[in-house]
């Protein structure tokens, strides 16, 4: 049980989104999870052996790491992955909802080739339109509330090399000494670029199907 | 053996659930499976390691951990996961026996996952057993450790720490985080279950009701 998971339920809802969502869903795998898992996850990985303090105090190293650093990067990311991948679970249900509607009109003798029911691929009009577009819609806000929460605990997304610290039972004020700041700071930039492009492609994408909407309308009432 | 077994053991079950038991399974997967393997474990990764107390005395550290974490609440979540998707093999057990029965006696295809007579019984008793293991790793995390929190300090003066001694706890405010999440996302899915329960048996005894009425019509 790992990303592969996510990758097999977020594969079978990539059938039935638009070519800017399947575009989403290549970045968010390859820039992204591929990413945290390969590379993200090495750099944050020794991160509090090699978080030093100035002080031979035991205790002193703990309690300043845990204060500047309430919540991993690492950890963020993973939750922040998770949370805007789920939205994409409503449409994957929905069309499960709708095969199963289907099915069940099957046994009672409507004629519907059983083969051509598991290959189909749903267009996204109706329910679907507004389950699709609230997913959408949740994404965005997901991305956007943990951007603003990266940004809130880290004062800006730069990794400072030196903090300094004088919370119980450092003695006085101490200094402390991050590990690897340079390259935890380019990837979280990276990591932050990439949040980016995902929102514009997810703003794009529903600007896409709000037109496609706008655009059948006028041509209903002509 | 990992847990990539769990996963098809929901996967199997899922087929046999109704509209609320799936979005339970897809909690369960989501945010309580993934969050525990990509996040949560390595959080307490090297718990033991990183516990420091302010004494040289050897075998203080040792003793001092032992004390205040008798079993770890990586391990307890672990569990809990494990116990409490475990009641779902009931079901798939019933609908086996089913399937198993209606070869053997060649009946006509009636569908065995259909949640009616026996195996609705066996359904509800799985939610019931669900929603009672759920509460009941909830009230022993809260036992074992006072609450929900995590200190940064503890004081600790059993043998042979000489007096009482302070000890720090590594990444408590992550652990706390992470912690609180899982209290969320189990009392969400003792909600589920709640409402699932709730509906099985809203809809069959409406089912009941409504086949007597009409019987009684005729």
């Amino acid at each position: 049980m790992d990303w592969g998971t996510l990758q097999d339920v977020l594969g079978g809802v990539n059938k039935h989104s638009t070519s800017i969502g399947k575009i989403w869903l290549t970045v968010l795998f390859i820039f992204r999870i591929m990413i945290l898992v390969v590379a993200a996850e090495r750099v944050w990985g020794d991160e509090q052996d090699d978080f030093v303090c100035n002080t031979l105090q035991p205790g002193c190293r703990n309690v300043c790491y845990d204060h500047f650093f309430p919540i991993s990067h690492i950890r963020l990311w993973a939750l922040q992955l998770i949370f805007v991948s789920t939205p994409a679970l409503l449409v994957a249900m929905h069309v499960a909802y709708t095969k199963h509607e289907k099915k069940r009109r099957i046994r009672h003798g409507e004629k519907i080739d059983i083969e051509e029911l598991k290959n189909v691929r749903f267009h996204i009009r109706g329910p679907l339109w507004w389950t699709y577009t609230s997913s959408i819609f949740c994404r965005l806000v997901f991305e956007a509330i943990f951007m603003y929460v990266f940004y809130y605990m880290y004062d800006g997304y730069q990794m400072p090399r030196l903090v300094k610290c004088n919370a119980w039972p450092c003695p006085n004020t101490v200094d402390c000494f991050v590990s690897r700041p340079t390259e935890k700071t380019t990837f979280t930039i990276f990591m932050l670029a990439v949040s980016g492009i995902c929102m514009m492609l997810n703003l794009a994408e529903l600007c896409y199907l709000v037109l496609k909407v706008c655009m059948k309308e006028p041509r209903k009432t002509t | 053996m990992s847990w990539g077994f769990l996963r098809d053991l929901l996967s199997g079950v899922n087929k046999y659930s109704t509209g609320i038991g799936r979005i339970w399974v897809a909690i369960v997967f989501m945010f309580r499976l993934l969050v525990y393997v990509a996040a949560a474990e390595n959080i307490w990764k090297y718990e033991h390691d990183e516990f420091e107390c302010n004494i040289k005395q050897p075998g203080c550290e040792n003793v001092c951990f032992d004390h205040f974490f008798p079993v770890s609440h990586i391990r307890l979540w672990a569990l809990q996961l494990i116990i409490v998707s475990t009641p779902s093999l009931l079901v798939v057990f019933h609908v086996a026996y089913r399937e198993n029965r209606q070869k053997h006696n060649q009946k006509p295809c009636r569908n065995p996952g259909k949640i009616d007579g026996g195996l609705l019984c066996t359904y509800l008793i799985s939610l019931i057993l669900k929603t009672g293991f759920e509460i009941v790793f909830l009230v022993l995390f809260y036992k074992l450790y006072n609450g929900f929190k995590i200190p940064r300090l503890v004081k600790c003066d059993i043998r042979p720490c000489p007096n009482t001694v302070d000890c720090y706890i590594s990444k408590p405010t992550e652990k706390m985080i992470f912690l609180y999440f899982l209290v969320a996302t189990s009392c969400l899915c003792i909600i589920l279950n709640l409402s699932e329960l709730s509906y099985l048996i809203f809809k069959h005894t409406t089912k009941c009701y409504l086949k007597k009425y009409m019987k009684k019509q005729q």
